[in-house]
């Protein structure tokens, strides 16, 4: 549309016949990168990362530039990239955990049908009990993938889903168990609370658990972010990020930003709205698409 | 995370005590400051840099108030363009003068709280003495049927019977039908999310408005959105010409910039922001309290009103 611009398209403008790199391209670059979803911290840092390079005289020309950007990007993702491994564990088990509507129980879909299809015994917790038809909406998703469900009524206490939940995963011996929260915001006390009485029931049942609690965030969420993953993680003990619509316009730049000041890797990508829109993160061919 | 504008202007315009005059040159710094504090707020980057010109432009030349600090002076400039900016003043209520059944058709991205905003809203018209029918034409989404019907049992509104196996255009078309035969005012249409770019789920919004002849089309947008807001927004708006806007989950901590963004780029005012998940967190739309929230500042300016 006439009013998407590239980052690489502006760094085009902004380089066009410019011999020389200067201190206030570079006042220009941390511009259009806090204007990406990059996040301010993350800008500056990168920037003056780019001016010490320039003083070693190692950026020549606009093409030095933009590479140089390009990896100082891909090189802290890189620092925090590790795949998720549910392996060796009965059950593994993963929490998700974020705002509202961001796609968590579609991830979970998606992520049933990913263990399923690796001839995993799955099974989910219905652990949203107060947004209208959540469970309903899980239980299609476990019945349309071959995963089980433990729900309660609408109403009920999460915990005690959560409970039932663990009984059921270790008496069926389940491969995997995936546990739904409701969409929540970061900075609700007594909602994050109730989070925190979540993840005691499953540390209490089975010892270790959760072995990984997901962050989801949508693509297209700005600033707020950094917000959500620092209450998070403080509440909860964030272990890794899903990143989803990326099918859309947006780019999801914040996560650069995410990942790298709360130390969190990127798991996997969402795509669609469909049991295979779920990919593993690949930090290069992120970088490439924040660029393209 | 990070100082308030108002401290960074102050120190700012510590510099200038006693300069009489906001010159071209004097002002620049703390028109970086401003930009950054939109940036930071989510403010897409063409309106912010539209935005600071308009403020210089303002800025300069005006005699520094004596009963003012300038750092206050500058921010009191830049809220009162940021509200005429956000359409403050504007008429921004729901228009439903037509021959009823009068249709709202709610628009929008995945998750952006559509079901949520037909519940709010139903549930406000009724308390209007109107008698809305809530329609649901999401057919992909797992459950979004059941989810509107939850709510409307909730709030004892009546939903139409629609099931995933029929087409939305025609679900819609029915609904009309049925209200106009049951004696319903309003009909609010909740459609399933889709991205501004799927072109093929956008020509079915298309339809659906033909058939239909909505008075309002309502775009719904999370106040957390970054500069995607632009593109998304006007997506929409160029194949739909949307009537308005509903900025949902203002109950977090999210600035909200995105809707100067959306504003800008469609022209079209916000009417309402949703302030939680419950059934009666919707509000009416003020200008001035989001941008007072946008500034981070609302204390500082019921000040400088007293100055
Ligand atoms: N296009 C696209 N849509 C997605 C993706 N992930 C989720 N969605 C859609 O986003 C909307 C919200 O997804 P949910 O899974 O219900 O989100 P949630 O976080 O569980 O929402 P709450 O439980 O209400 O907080 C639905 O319409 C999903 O189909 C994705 O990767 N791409
Ligand atoms: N905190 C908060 N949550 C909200 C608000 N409005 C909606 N939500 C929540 O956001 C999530 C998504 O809302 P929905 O109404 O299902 O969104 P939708 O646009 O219909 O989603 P799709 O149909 O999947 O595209 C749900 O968890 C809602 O409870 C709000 O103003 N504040
Ligand atoms: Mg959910
Ligand atoms: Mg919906």
């Amino acid at each position: 549309s006439k009013t998407h611009e590239t980052i690489i398209g502006r760094v085009d403008t902004l380089l066009l016949g410019k011999k020389q790199i200067d201190a206030d391209t570079l006042d220009e670059l941390e511009e259009i990168l806090i204007t990406s979803d990059i996040g301010v911290k993350t800008t500056v840092d990168l920037i003056r990362t780019l001016e010490q390079r320039l003083k070693r005289n190692e950026l020549q020309d606009g093409e030095a530039v933009k590479r140089a950007l390009k990896e100082e990007i891909l090189q802290r993702l890189l620092a925090q990239h590790s795949r998720l491994d549910v392996s060796g564990k009965n059950p593994f088990v993963i929490l998700v955990i974020g705002v509202n509507g961001v796609g968590k129980t579609t991830t979970i879909g998606k992520l049933a049908a990913k263990y399923r299809a690796e001839g995993k015994k799955v099974l989910l917790a219905a652990g949203d009990t107060f947004r209208a038809a959540a469970a309903e909406q899980l239980e299609l998703w476990a019945n349309r993938v071959g995963a089980e469900i433990v729900r309660h009524k609408e109403g009920a206490d999460p915990s005690a889903v959560v409970f039932d939940a663990c009984k059921a995963a270790l008496a069926r011996s389940s491969d995997v168990l995936i546990i739904d929260t409701a969409g929540r915001m970061h900075t609700k006390v007594n909602l994050m609370e109730e989070m925190k009485k979540i993840r005691r029931v499953l540390t209490r049942e089975i010892p270790e658990a959760p072995h990984e609690t997901l962050l989801v965030l949508d693509a297209a969420t700005g600033q707020n972010a950094l917000s959500q993953a620092q209450l998070f993680k403080e509440a909860a003990q964030v272990s890794g990020v899903v990143l989803t619509k990326l099918d859309g316009s947006a780019k999801g730049g914040i996560v650069v930003a995410v990942s790298h000041e709360y130390t969190l890797p990127i798991r996997f990508i969402g795509v669609g709205e469909t049991v295979e829109d779920l990919r593993e993160f690949d930090p290069a061919q992120f970088v490439d698409a924040l660029f393209e | 995370m990070f100082a308030t504008l108002q401290d960074k202007l102050d120190s700012v315009f510590k510099k200038l005590r006693g300069q009489g005059v906001m010159t071209e040159d004097n002002i620049k710094e703390a028109l970086r400051e401003v930009r950054l504090a939109l940036l930071e707020a989510d403010v897409n980057f063409k309106v912010v840099k539209d935005f600071v010109e308009k403020v210089r432009s303002r800025s300069v030349g005006t005699e520094v108030l004596q009963s003012l600090a300038p750092g206050q002076q500058v921010i009191k400039i830049v809220h009162d363009e940021l509200v005429l900016l956000m359409g403050g003043g504007e008429d921004n209520s729901l228009d439903l003068a037509a021959k009823p059944p009068v249709s709202i058709m709610m628009v929008g991205l995945q998750g952006a709280g559509k079901t949520t905003s037909c519940g709010k809203l139903a549930r406000y018209l009724k308390s209007q003495r109107r008698k809305p029918l809530m329609v649901p034409a999401d057919v992909y989404r797992p459950a979004a049927i059941e989810q509107l019907k939850t709510l409307g049992r909730q709030l004892s509104i009546e939903v139409f019977d629609s099931s995933s196996d029929q087409k939305p255009v025609d679900i819609c078309a029915n609904a009309i039908r049925y209200a106009t035969l049951n004696g319903f005012d309003t009909v609010i249409l909740d459609t399933a999310g889709r991205h501004q770019i799927d072109d093929y789920l956008m020509d079915e919004l298309d339809a659906i408005k033909r058939a239909v002849e909505p008075r309002e089309i309502l775009f719904v947008a999370d106040a957390m959105t970054g500069q995607e807001a632009v593109n998304v927004a006007s997506g929409f708006n160029d194949r739909l010409d949307i009537t308005g806007v509903i900025l949902t989950k203002l109950d977090g901590d999210a600035k909200g910039g995105a809707a100067l963004s959306i504003k800008a780029v469609t022209g079209k005012p916000v009417k309402f922001v949703g302030l939680g998940e419950k059934l009666d967190a919707l509000d009416v739309f003020h200008a001035d309290r989001l941008v007072s929230r946008i500034l981070g500042m609302g204390d500082v300016l019921t000040l400088i009103e007293k100055a």
